[in-house]
């Protein structure tokens, strides 16, 4: 992609004025309306939530590295991965990379200089935090032992912890999504720089737009679901109770009708985020760009076709489920064109393994086991075996950790430097992204074995011939936490520390690296932008590059 | 859209955005986009109701007994009203006729809250009746002879042949099926009518202060276009809800 920039406004001697120093007060944080102020603050906020996740994951590993654990009680056990899931995936998960990278780099990558609707980005931050803190709240003071899928009657008659609040939270966190997904959708849309046609658009953008819709048509179905969950609970109705005529498998068919989708809120933007690291370290344009843009909306539309092979076992009609088995299996066509498309990219490339590439390339690694475990459980009969095992625990903890996690990680590292204006310590980021690829594998590999053995998931008394795998597991587990500890100190070092960052340090392309400094100024762009290039021409570049090796490349001047 | 209306002017232009013409379409992709989470806010409540009136079609054709139809008919007719009232509402704001637009506004609420007056006589008989679900529901022989005794086309259902309903539990349990659906969809309507008449409060009280964000006319379009979605609602509910054996 390159750009004509008519003017030149920042020159390079000047200190600059940045979105960072635009105002110091907290007043100018909470108040503000700039879409790269509201992606720090969701940043600061989901790594806070994952804080928690992470410790009630902690916890359910230190209780089952012994058969009949002591650490906690039945109860407290129950409560502990009900709080990892929620926590993890409605306050971690679903917002890290829409509202986090996709808020800082969207409106960047597309030439805006902000999203459409700003005020609406602040009131969706501050909807999740007042979710997220009513759900928490709820979790603190006794927990709910639901687990994160709120199955009813359990749920709404028989459970006696604080449904409810939870509920309320999620519910209201559910705004933030949507107001979200409207703000990706009318700016892509409407806000495009001159000459940044769709098919010009880097596939971070596309992957945001197809997660937007699953935002928009997916969250008020689950919102009004739960919501009736707690009118079940509180006025002592029978929706989803069948012991007064109502159905608990319309429950699942609505929860799941989100839900679903819902992973693939939290794998596509990964997949974005990959499709903009391995062409750049692969110095490639990416190969097969219409199929990788149209296989995201393609999942996006399949993802909603899907939910019932989780109710195989559920009393759900055989002929129902041999469809949803067939749908779930034309899914992986999708996700497979991609896997195709990136490793073709790197063919005969020249590579460097500088860390976002290898946070990419785990990726690629783990989310193809992931996508290949799904489909045993797409698989009717396998599923009869395997529902409710270990092994559906591993295989979405591959796609959730391996592969969203991941590529949240790939693309913290891409553009921190550009978030930030500082670059992180390589050294010390490679020794991470290796650590997390081998700590998770330990800690999830077992996991597969467990569940093939016949080990339950939600269990934490187990017979003693699985504690073998189940320590490996927990060792694994530390691993991981590790991979994930050296990143947040590094990254906050760097923040006073690390070295200053130019402009381009990956020489990438798109316009948040082309045309505009690290960190980037409070509107963006001093002049928009004029596209005339396609997206990843790197074999340009490169060879702009080489004929202009000592010229300074900053302002992207000279070609066109 | 609507742009040609009035000539463009550079004077309520948001700082992220070009021009006028680009701000114009983005509100109004950002409201479909919004109406269209709307539709699937209603679609679990419509397809809760299709799962229920499948299983329990003699529940739902008992439970509609108890509608008012002609309350509901007189609130189709008042809430169609006021959306041609609404409809006039933005007509004047395009042209800037701040008085008739706040003329126009002041009747579509008033019929909105005469709506919800309905709504709320409506509700009352439901609970003078003990029909709101819960623990003060009340399904019983004298419901069952009600039924029976109805001028209603009754074999529509070829269960419902004249004593053939038992006032057993079962039935109870199936009728309050009916009723939480009712509530559930005619509540999540009436609380969107509720949001609809506080921005209609908002846009009067800015109209006739004069300010000057309301001289744009785009959001007034936006409710415009909200209102006819609280309004297209009511369509489907009416029918499905009062209507059921005709």
């Amino acid at each position: 992609m390159s750009v004509t920039q008519l003017e030149n406004t920042i020159p390079e001697s000047h200190p600059q004025k940045t979105y960072l120093n635009d105002g110091n007060t907290i007043g100018s944080w909470l108040l503000t309306k700039d879409h790269k102020r509201i992606a720090i603050m969701f940043l600061i906020s989901i790594s806070l939530m994952f804080i928690v996740g992470g410790w009630a994951a902690t916890m359910i590993r230190a209780e089952l590295v012994e058969p009949q654990g002591h650490l906690m009680s039945h109860e407290t056990y129950n409560k502990m991965f009900s709080m990892h899931g929620i926590v993890m995936i409605f306050f971690f998960l679903i917002p890290s990379i829409p509202a986090v990278l996709g808020n800082f780099m969207v409106p960047i990558m597309i030439g805006a200089r902000d999203l459409a609707f700003p005020r609406l980005n602040l009131l969706s931050w501050y909807l999740y935090i007042i979710g997220a803190g009513i759900s928490l709240a709820a979790m603190l003071s006794g927990g709910v032992d639901t687990g994160w899928t709120f199955y009813t009657p359990y749920s709404s008659v028989y459970s006696n912890t604080h449904v409810t609040m939870t509920i309320v939270g999620i519910f209201i966190a559910g705004f933030s999504s949507i107001f979200t997904g409207i703000n990706f959708i009318v700016t892509i849309h409407k806000m495009r720089a001159p000459g940044l046609t769709w098919f010009r658009l880097p596939l971070f953008v596309w992957a945001i737009y197809a997660t937007s819709i699953i935002f928009l048509l997916g969250t008020p179905v689950i919102a009004i679901t739960l919501a009736l969950v707690v009118l079940e609970r509180t006025l002592h109705l029978g929706i989803f109770n069948p012991a007064y005529g109502g159905d608990p498998i319309l429950f699942q068919n609505l929860f799941w009708f989100y839900s679903h989708p819902a992973v693939y809120i939290m794998i596509l933007p990964s997949m974005g985020v990959v499709s903009e690291i391995i062409p750049c370290f692969a110095r490639k344009k990416i190969f097969g760009y219409n199929f990788i843009a149209f296989s995201s909306l393609a999942i996006a539309l399949f993802g909603f076709l899907v939910w019932g092979h989780h109710m195989f076992v559920s009393g759900q009609s055989v002929y129902s489920g041999m469809i949803f088995s067939l749908l779930s299996f034309l899914i992986a066509v999708p996700s497979a064109v991609k896997v195709f498309n990136w490793t073709a990219t790197m063919y005969k490339g020249r590579i460097s393994f500088d860390a976002p590439m290898l946070y990419a390339l785990g990726f690629i690694g783990l989310f193809t086991m992931g996508g290949l475990t799904g489909l045993y459980l797409a698989s009717l009969t396998a599923d009869v075996d395997l529902h409710d095992t270990y092994f559906v625990v591993a295989h979405f903890h591959y796609i959730m950790v391996g592969g969203a996690i991941m590529g949240f990680m790939g693309g913290m590292h891409f553009w921190w430097p550009k978030i930030t204006g500082r670059m992180y310590p390589e050294k010390w980021a490679k020794i991470a992204a290796v650590i997390t690829f081998l700590g998770f594998n330990f800690t999830f590999f077992p996991q597969f074995i467990l569940g093939y053995m016949g080990m339950p998931r939600r269990y934490h008394w187990y017979p003693p011939e699985f504690q073998t795998l189940n320590i490996l597991s927990s060792i694994g587990a530390a691993v991981l936490a590790f991979g994930y500890i050296i990143p947040a100190v590094y990254f906050i070092w760097s923040l006073k520390k690390g070295p200053k960052a130019p402009q381009n340090p990956w020489r990438a392309t798109g316009l948040e690296w082309e045309e505009v400094p690290s960190p980037p100024p409070t509107h963006n762009f001093a002049r928009l932008p004029i596209v005339e290039r396609e997206a990843y021409d790197y074999e340009w570049m490169d060879g702009r590059d080489d004929s202009l090796s000592a010229a300074s490349v900053a302002g992207g001047k000279g070609d066109g | 859209m609507s742009s040609q209306l009035v000539q463009p002017s550079e004077e309520y232009l948001w700082e992220q955005y070009e021009d006028r013409k680009q701000q114009d379409e983005s509100y109004l992709v950002g409201m479909w986009t919004f109406l269209s989470t709307e539709i699937m806010f209603f679609g679990a409540l419509f397809i809760s109701y299709a799962v229920y009136r499948y299983k329990y079609p003699e529940a739902f054709y008992a439970g509609h007994e108890y509608m008012n139809v002609a309350l509901g008919t007189i609130n189709t007719a008042v809430l169609l009203t006021s959306s041609l009232t609404m409809a006039l509402a933005v007509h004047f704001a395009q042209k800037r006729k701040r008085w008739m637009q706040i003329g126009m506004l002041v009747i579509t609420m008033f019929l909105a809250f005469g709506f919800l007056g309905v709504k709320f006589v409506e509700y009352g008989d439901k609970f003078r009746e003990h029909l709101v679900p819960g623990y003060n529901f009340e399904w019983n022989q004298a419901n069952v002879n009600r039924l029976e005794a109805s001028t209603a086309p009754i074999n529509i259902i070829p269960s419902l042949k004249a004593g053939s309903l038992p006032a057993d539990s079962a039935i109870s349990h199936d009728a309050q099926m009916y009723f939480i659906i009712y509530f559930a969809m005619t509540g999540l309507h009436a609380i969107h009518v509720i949001i609809g008449i506080l921005i209609m409060m908002v846009f009067i009280v800015m109209l006739v202060a004069n300010h000057p964000s309301v001289r744009y006319h785009m959001p007034m379009e936006m409710l415009g276009l909200y209102w006819h979605f609280v309004d297209i609602v009511w369509i489907f509910l009416y029918p499905l809800l009062y209507l059921i054996p005709r």
